[in-house]
């Protein structure tokens, strides 16, 4: 019997870990890979689930429940593992007592993401168990399979989704008995040779550790999640994860070695399908990690001048690829009629109070180092107000370094609440030890915003909509030792302008909190609406450089050259900024 | 059947990803296999976006090539001309009669464009257009325009209207069902040439 629905990969994970008798999951939202604590938390009678403050500590929350003998799942995007590598590089010598299951979304193409990192490398660096799904339903199956392989070889088990698979929904029967598992729970048994690797212990565990990837290699060999698709034997294809499906509809005909089970890898399968076929082509997404092992056995694979191994896979590349190898086909046709077109880049919404301070960093001819969330769209003109983004946290220590570089002038660096919680409170707290002057200002709108508002120490709620305790981040920053905290309503332009100049220009660390909820989450797009009255205007631009939306070009001045402005009343929150930047009184809120 | 490929372009906050996920549930009520891919994230407010679906017997990838979407439905009209290249030679158009002007022309940083009626013309001389905003204001709630063009969309599809309603049952909140439902059926005989 059978149950299908219709699931993106994202959520067949949360079906899968409910299935397996995952008893806790944590997990940062990150783009991609956000919706699936999301669903997790659908089933949160069975399993006990949040959102971590950061990757790191949500790997250690289920690190913990692990080592108590329970299931437990962790999920982050492909960046989000480099922050949570170092508590996972030890419990790989550890080993997990109960299931240990690390879901990683990957982001070829950069959608939604600042770099591309293909985090294969990562779990072999780590010595922990793969797998590649190529749909949701294999998502399902193997998220299951995971908690079994954790199990059976004492090891942290990857599931590898990328953007692709994350929000791609596609049918899965998750059977008709779907329901909580309830997998017998590990015993935990303090065991300090195995749960404190001082490097006597560790030493033997780096051992074990060793003879756990042998035993997983000979597992690879046996698992249906790798298996050959017989075929046309003149050409014989590798392929892993949701490259397989481009696989399939470019080169249906031809033979396929499916893996999904690819750390490690199945050494004596791949040998075995390579001595089976004339050619052997390996196609995956992003960098060549099967493919430099199969050459590493001694295979000769197929070299081809079409570029695979950066930027998202799919069907058109593949096609050129075949078109290079087999000369047989032609891409489709295709009419572009974009040519001359505006872009449509995403902007801050109309009313959004990041805009405020941007347009008063802008105006104060402030270097500005930013970071990770809606408000890196600060950089963008007209507000052009920032000058860096890293990594999450990373604009604190990176306006410190300028600083200590010689760097004069204005200088601050630019947070989010959620961003701040994440890894900004140590960054201020080296600022303050180590004698910067800098200024650190937390946009605190009080969610987590780009990622869709997810809760977060701030905002006073959990996961699962519990009442949280609120922390304060003004009375945070005072408990480190910092002497100049100021509050400001962000809303309030004139009071945001003295506070930012003097705080900037005051030769000691000071810390601002720049407060004003996302209209969004808040629930205040539609709060009000502001007008213009074309009679006052006199086309003079100020409330231009505020770059909302909701703001648009009106009337030509006589001459042609400058634009009085014109309110749309649908996108048009009524935050009144543009009101307060109109020196000849136009702009009035009519409601 | 041979694999039907639909793409849905628009602004974010249009409702797209809602649409898209009634009609890849209404082909997987059919019994079809189906997949329904789409790119958001910092595309949330304001950003063009696509969201694309297949189905059929078996279907393999979740992206749709270049030049070979059967149908392009775009929820906005200066949109319909940046995804020209998704279209399949002889494949049918659906365009929202609605324009939504990018931030970058209505602060002045790039030129509007002044012929969009003559390039689309140019583009699609047999697009079906519908006012799915008037639409959904004569329904009473502008909120459901996408709706309209859901309606609008089915019947260029092979499911009947019972099985798109089934869809948006599962889909949509109870409470807002009927007026949904109001929509979908306005759209259904709104759509015209020009």
């Amino acid at each position: 019997m059978s149950r299908k629905v219709l699931l993106s990969a994202n959520e067949a994970v949360a079906w899968a870990a409910c299935k397996a008798g995952c008893a806790v999951a944590s997990a940062y939202p990150g783009t991609p890979s956000t919706e699936i604590l999301e669903n997790v938390a659908k089933f949160k009678d069975s399993i006990s689930c949040e959102w971590g403050v950061n990757e790191k500590v949500s790997m250690e929350v289920a690190i913990g429940a692990s080592i108590a003998g329970a299931r437990a799942l962790t999920a982050m995007k492909h960046v989000g593992l480099n922050v949570a590598m170092d508590p996972l590089m030890t419990y790989t010598y550890v080993g997990a007592n109960g299931g240990l299951v690390v879901i990683v979304a990957d982001d070829p193409g950069m959608h939604s993401s600042q770099n591309e990192q293909d985090s294969r490398n990562l779990v072999k660096f780590a010595r922990a168990a793969l797998f590649e799904p190529a749909d949701s339903q294999e998502t399902f199956d193997m998220v299951q399979a995971a908690f079994e392989v954790s199990e059976q070889f004492q090891v942290p088990a990857f599931v590898r989704l990328s953007t692709r698979t994350s929000h791609s929904s596609t049918v899965v029967d998750v059977g008709d008995d779907f329901g909580a598992g309830r997998p017998e729970r590990k015993a935990y048994v303090k065991d300090i040779r195995r749960y404190i690797p001082v490097p006597m212990f560790a030493r033997p565990q780096r051992l074990k550790a060793q003879e756990r990837t042998a035993a997983m290699r000979a597992f690879a060999c046996e698992t249906p999640f790798n298996r050959v698709e017989r075929g046309d034997n003149r050409l014989g294809i590798i392929t892993s994860g949701v490259t397989y499906q481009y696989v399939k509809e470019v080169f249906p005909e031809f033979s396929v070695l499916k893996l999904g089970f690819t750390n490690p890898l199945p050494v004596e399968q791949v040998k075995a399908f390579a001595a089976s076929v004339e050619r052997v082509l390996v196609i995956e997404e992003l960098d060549p990690f099967v493919e430099e092992q199969v050459r590493a056995l001694g295979i000769k694979v197929v070299e081809h001048a079409t570029e695979l191994n950066m930027l998202e896979m799919n069907p058109m590349r593949l096609t050129a690829l075949r078109k290079e190898l087999l000369g047989d086909v032609e891409l489709p046709a295709v009419t572009r009629a974009d040519a001359g077109l505006p872009t449509r880049p995403p902007v801050l919404c109309s009313g959004c109070s990041h805009r405020a301070v941007f347009y008063t960093l802008a105006k104060l001819g402030a270097t500005v180092t930013g970071d990770i969330g809606c408000y890196t769209l600060g950089a963008f003109p007209p507000l052009s107000a920032m000058d860096t983004t890293i990594c999450m946290g990373a604009c604190i220590g990176n306006a410190f370094g300028m600083e200590k570089a010689g760097k004069t002038g204005r200088l601050c660096a630019v947070i989010g609440d959620s961003t701040f919680f994440h890894s900004g409170m140590t960054g201020i707290l080296n600022v303050l030890y180590n004698g910067g002057t800098i200024t650190t200002i937390v946009l605190d709108n009080r969610i987590t915003g780009m990622t869709g508002h997810q809760e977060n120490p701030g905002s006073g709620r959990t996961l699962c909509g519990d009442v949280a305790p609120v922390t304060d981040i003004a009375e945070l920053a005072k408990a480190m030792g910092f002497k100049r905290v100021a509050r400001v309503d962000a809303y309030d332009l004139a009071a945001l302008e003295r506070v930012l100049k003097e705080e900037l220009d005051a030769p000691e660390p000071s810390v601002v909190i720049a407060g004003g909820p996302c209209r969004i989450a808040a629930k205040l797009m539609n709060a009000g609406t502001c007008e213009v009255d074309p009679v006052t205007c006199k086309a003079c631009g100020a409330c231009f450089k505020l770059g909302c939306p909701a703001i648009e070009r009106g009337e030509p001045t006589p001459d042609g050259k400058r634009f009085k402005s014109r309110i749309d009343p649908v996108q048009c929150s009524g935050c009144t900024m543009c009101r307060q930047t109109c020196k000849f009184g136009a702009i009035t809120k009519i409601r | 059947m041979k694999t039907m490929n639909v793409s849905l372009v628009g602004v974010g906050g249009q409702g797209i990803l809602l649409t898209s996920d009634i009609l890849a549930k209404t082909a997987a009520l059919a019994g079809l296999d189906v997949k329904k891919s789409e790119i958001h994230g910092m595309a949330q407010r304001g950003g063009s976006v696509i969201s694309q679906v297949r189905f059929g017997e078996k279907v393999y990838s979740p992206i749709i090539p270049d030049g070979t979407s059967d149908l392009l439905v775009s929820f906005e009209r200066l949109e319909a001309l940046r995804w020209r290249h998704l279209l399949a030679p002889g494949g049918k158009v659906l365009i929202n009669d609605m324009n939504m002007t990018p931030v970058t022309v209505s602060s002045g940083q790039q030129a509007e464009v002044t012929d969009l009626d003559e390039r689309l013309r140019a583009e699609y001389p047999s697009a079906l257009y519908v006012d799915a905003l008037a639409v959904a204001k004569e329904v009473g709630n502008t909120r459901t325009m996408n709706m309209v063009l859901a309606g609008a969309l089915s019947v260029l599809t092979p499911f009947s209207a019972e099985l798109w309603h089934q869809a948006m049952q599962e889909r949509i909140p109870a409470k807002l069902v009927d007026m949904n439902l109001k929509a979908f059926e306005a759209g259904r005989a709104r759509a015209v040439t020009r």
